[in-house]
């Protein structure tokens, strides 16, 4: 037996996909991947329309879904992250539906409540055997932790793999198993290598962003959070990245020993793995060839699901027994929220991923941002868009000072007396704004294009359309 | 207390809008190598302009402006001076002569401008054989210089030999620079190490010159200020040290001993001298006594 | 009374930095393209028009091409630009 199908097409017919169904799909080949055009462009060539498509993040690559929204085959996107190209058609009104943005550990936690329901997950792995074993490991298109399909695969009612590298049976070192799949179907090739990988996942040069880094740094240092048994997570932009270069400087310094690391995984917290600042990685997305090789030869590397990650109703996730994260923001606002969704016009280019999921989970949630970007102050009055809310991050570092948020006394206290440069932070909007001028107040749009939801299902904020 | 100086070129706006948040104690603006010469103008007006409105409260504000022997000298300080930066940096300073023609160059702006004298002071940069010779002359050729900065790149440049990370080529120029501006009451700097990417290298070059008896050092990455400024404070032991040192001085004379000891060595006044640096470095930074512990 | 005798330009496309052009012109006008028109576009535009004042240029056709300067860096570009121009 078999579960290999000779075509995509006969994937889809057998999967019973009728108009007004749910298809999902995961995010590991970024911006190089070509499973879902190609899974959408057969659809529309069977004239199957008004689908939902579920996937756990869309990029720029994705921008055929523009035709396919317009021509009726897409009615629905649900998605935990939009790149900023179909983020700008989606702001100017693309879609009569509103987007509904999830997080990382939201997408699963609707999944397993029955929330968003998906009939058909087409599941995109660089290698898979003839029973639908397969993993993010190996192959041409290795893309390493396979950790955000795996809820896909869980919950889908029907399950295709899509693959460019059939291994015998059975595949060694599965993400997913065989007991989830319905069938198997080969393809020339699931992506681009060069866009699978990030080539962004860099250190900074940028003098501001080393100097935010090395307060950031210094915050955790003075944190009381850092001893043996510290547990961390960074994102890939480069100020985070340099952060943790400090970061590992001081823990080697200071010789401690800390118990994980988290998340979307990048060659710098490898290095850290290896230098002994950690005992364990855990993975639920490698950002770079370095992240996918650890993952593949060391034992110390472990891979997880979005749901371990971060879902808020499974009995636990790893998001739980966080020390420390560092994440990044378009705006802050005086009360602390952040948004990741649009940018300071209002036009969507991101989403929360795994943001709110750490923030709230983390002991100490920490942005990193500038004062102002291309003259535009980070810290406003509010926020366009709340995408993790203000009672969930606790310090805002800048290049001018670091703001703690008021609820946190004794970390403000404790800062304070290590010499850090702690201000309130609407003095940090205030001297953006002495620096900038202050912005004119940009009206918006009367439509609703996306519904941001909560990790716990509850409707965050809206945003509107772009009208100008 | 002016430990680092980083130079930031003068006609790139995003390095200048975020020069005060760089951790230096002071920024030089730069408006000679930095600058090529059919921009001279623009860096000169963008270099105003940034003087002018944004917020250097952090740091102080040098201006290194072109040389004597160029056209744009007076253009530039009859643009920058108005704006009131601390510090005029002359560079290829080589005479005394160089510095009384930019002193009275000076004096008679800030007359017209109704500015107190010496509102600008100047930092001769000696970057050549006959600067190295001429150290004390120039220090002492008018009140308004207030340090002397030593460049090592055009100064190897002219004593015909290779600039080198170990340095042995600028040893005497570092020493004589030293010795001219002690003797001279002013402070001293001490060149940038080049290689931006060897922290290591960049660390052991602070701290010979703080040996030398450097006041502190100039940086041309912003990687470098950080480890500038700790070479060049005072360290928590030292600090304590020095308030012992007073202590067991007060205490000595309040029981009328002529000669006081502490941890079984004899404090003379060398030492009482040192104690009294050390804690004026340290308040400066606002660094107190008992913080070691 | 001064005018605009010839193009110039001062500035660079660089984050941070504005571009500007001008050339002669009958009047004074003022062109501006900004990545943040929605929230400065009136307040670049008479920033440029108050050095223009300042420099007592009242000819020339001004083009601002603005990264998101400060509006100290403009009014640094508008000016050499202005200068420039205005030199023989």
């Amino acid at each position: 037996m078999t579960k290999v199908v000779s075509s995509l097409r006969e994937a889809i017919e057998r999967a019973g996909l009728k108009d007004g169904m749910t298809v999902s799909f995961h995010h590991h080949l970024r911006n190089g991947d070509y499973v879902l055009n190609m899974v959408m462009q057969e659809i529309a060539d069977l004239g199957v329309g008004g689908l939902t498509v579920n996937a756990s993040s869309l990029f720029d690559v994705h921008l055929p879904l523009l035709d396919h929204i317009q021509s009726g085959v897409v009615s629905t996107l649900q998605t935990d992250y939009m790149a900023a190209g179909l983020g700008r058609a989606i702001s100017r009104g693309a879609m009569a539906n509103p987007v509904q943005f999830r997080t990382h550990g939201g997408r699963p936690a609707d999944m397993a409540r029955g929330v968003t329901p998906v009939d058909v997950a087409f599941i995109a792995a660089p290698a898979c055997d003839c029973m639908g074993n397969c993993s993010g490991k190996f192959g041409p298109s290795a893309c390493g932790s396979l950790g955000y399909a795996m809820a896909d695969a869980r919950y889908a009612k029907h399950v295709v793999i899509i693959t460019d590298h059939l291994v015998p049976y059975p595949l060694q070192g599965w993400s997913i198993p065989e007991t989830e799949v319905d069938s198997v179907v080969t393809v020339d090739s699931i992506g681009d290598p060069k866009g699978i990988v990030s080539g962004t996942t860099r250190i900074t040069r940028d003098p501001v962003g080393l100097v935010m880094a090395s307060y950031a740094a210094r915050v955790i240092e003075h944190s009381g959070l850092l001893k043996d048994g510290f547990s961390f997570q960074t994102g890939a932009g480069g100020a985070s990245l340099a952060a943790a270069s400090f970061l590992k400087d001081i823990m080697l310094r200071d010789k401690i020993r800390g118990s994980f690391g988290l998340g979307g995984i990048t060659g710098y917290m490898v290095d850290m793995l290896r230098a002994g600042c950690f005992e364990k990685l855990m993975d639920v997305q490698c950002f770079d060839l370095q992240a996918v090789e650890s993952l593949r030869e060391d034992p110390r590397h472990q891979e997880i699901s979005a749901m371990h990650y971060a879902s808020p109703v499974t009995k636990s996730a790893v998001v739980d027994s966080l020390d420390v994260v560092i994440l990044g923001a378009t705006e802050v606002d005086t009360d602390f929220n952040v948004n990741v969704h649009t940018d300071s016009n209002g036009y969507i280019m991101g989403g929360s991923g795994g943001h709110s999921d750490t923030a709230a989970g983390a002991k100490l949630s920490m942005i990193i941002a500038p004062l102002f970007r291309a003259r535009l102050p980070i810290v406003t009055d509010r926020v366009h868009c709340i995408s993790t809310p203000g009672k969930d991050i606790d310090v805002l570092v800048t290049q001018a000072g670091i703001a703690v948020n008021p609820k946190n006394g004794e970390l403000a206290d404790r800062l304070r007396s290590a010499g850090l440069p702690i201000v309130d932070i609407r003095a940090l909007k205030e001297k953006a704004e002495g620096l900038t001028g202050k912005p004119a107040h940009l009206p918006q749009g009367q439509r609703v294009v996306a519904d941001v939801i909560s990790r716990d299902g509850q409707l965050l904020d809206q945003i509107r359309s772009v009208e100008r | 207390m002016r430990r680092s100086m980083l130079f930031l070129p003068g006609n790139t706006p995003n390095i200048l809008i975020n020069g005060a948040y760089l951790g230096a104690d002071a920024v030089i603006l730069d408006l000679e190598d930095a600058v090529s010469p059919d921009e001279k103008d623009a860096a000169r007006i963008l270099v105003r302009n940034a003087i002018r409105t944004l917020d250097f409260s952090r740091c102080e504000v040098i201006v290194r402006i072109n040389s004597l022997d160029t056209d744009f000298w007076q253009a530039d300080l009859d643009t920058i001076v108005p704006c009131r930066p601390h510090w005029i940096m002359l560079p290829k300073t080589a005479r005394s002569e160089d510095v009384q023609r930019c002193d009275e160059y000076l004096t008679a702006l800030e007359a017209k401008l109704g500015f107190a004298p010496l509102t600008v002071r100047l930092m001769p940069l000696i970057e050549t054989a006959l600067g190295v010779e001429n150290a004390f002359a120039i220090a002492t050729a008018a009140k308004r210089v207030g340090a002397l900065f030593l460049g090592a790149e055009d100064l190897t440049a002219d004593l015909q030999c290779k600039r080198t990370k170990a340095s042995r080529e600028i040893e005497y120029a570092r020493g004589r620079m030293v010795v001219a501006a002690r003797a001279a009451g002013v402070d001293v700097y001490d060149t940038p190490f080049t290689d931006v990417n060897d922290a290591e290298g960049m660390e052991a070059d602070a701290r010979c010159a703080k040996a030398l008896g450097f006041t502190g050092k100039a940086s041309i990455s912003p990687r470098h200020v950080e480890i500038i400024n700790r070479v060049f404070s005072p360290t928590l032991a030292e600090i304590d040290y020095a308030y012992e040192v007073l202590e067991a001085i007060a205490q000595g004379k309040a029981q009328g001993k002529g000669a006081v000891s502490l941890r079984g060595k004899m404090i003379d006044a060398p030492i009482v001298a040192r104690a009294r640096q050390t804690i004026a470095a340290a308040e400066a930074l606002g660094l107190g006594k008992g913080e070691a512990k | 009374m001064k005018e605009i005798r010839k193009k110039a330009w001062a500035g660079t496309m660089e984050s941070s930095d504005a571009y500007v052009e001008v050339e002669p012109a009958q009047t004074l006008a003022v062109e501006l393209q900004s990545v943040v028109q929605a929230q400065f576009g009136p307040a670049i535009e008479a920033a440029v028009a108050d050095v223009a004042a300042q420099c007592g240029v009242t000819k020339g056709r001004v083009k601002v091409m603005d990264r998101g300067a400060l509006e100290c860096v403009i009014r640094a570009r508008v000016e050499t630009a202005l200068l420039r121009g205005m030199e023989e």
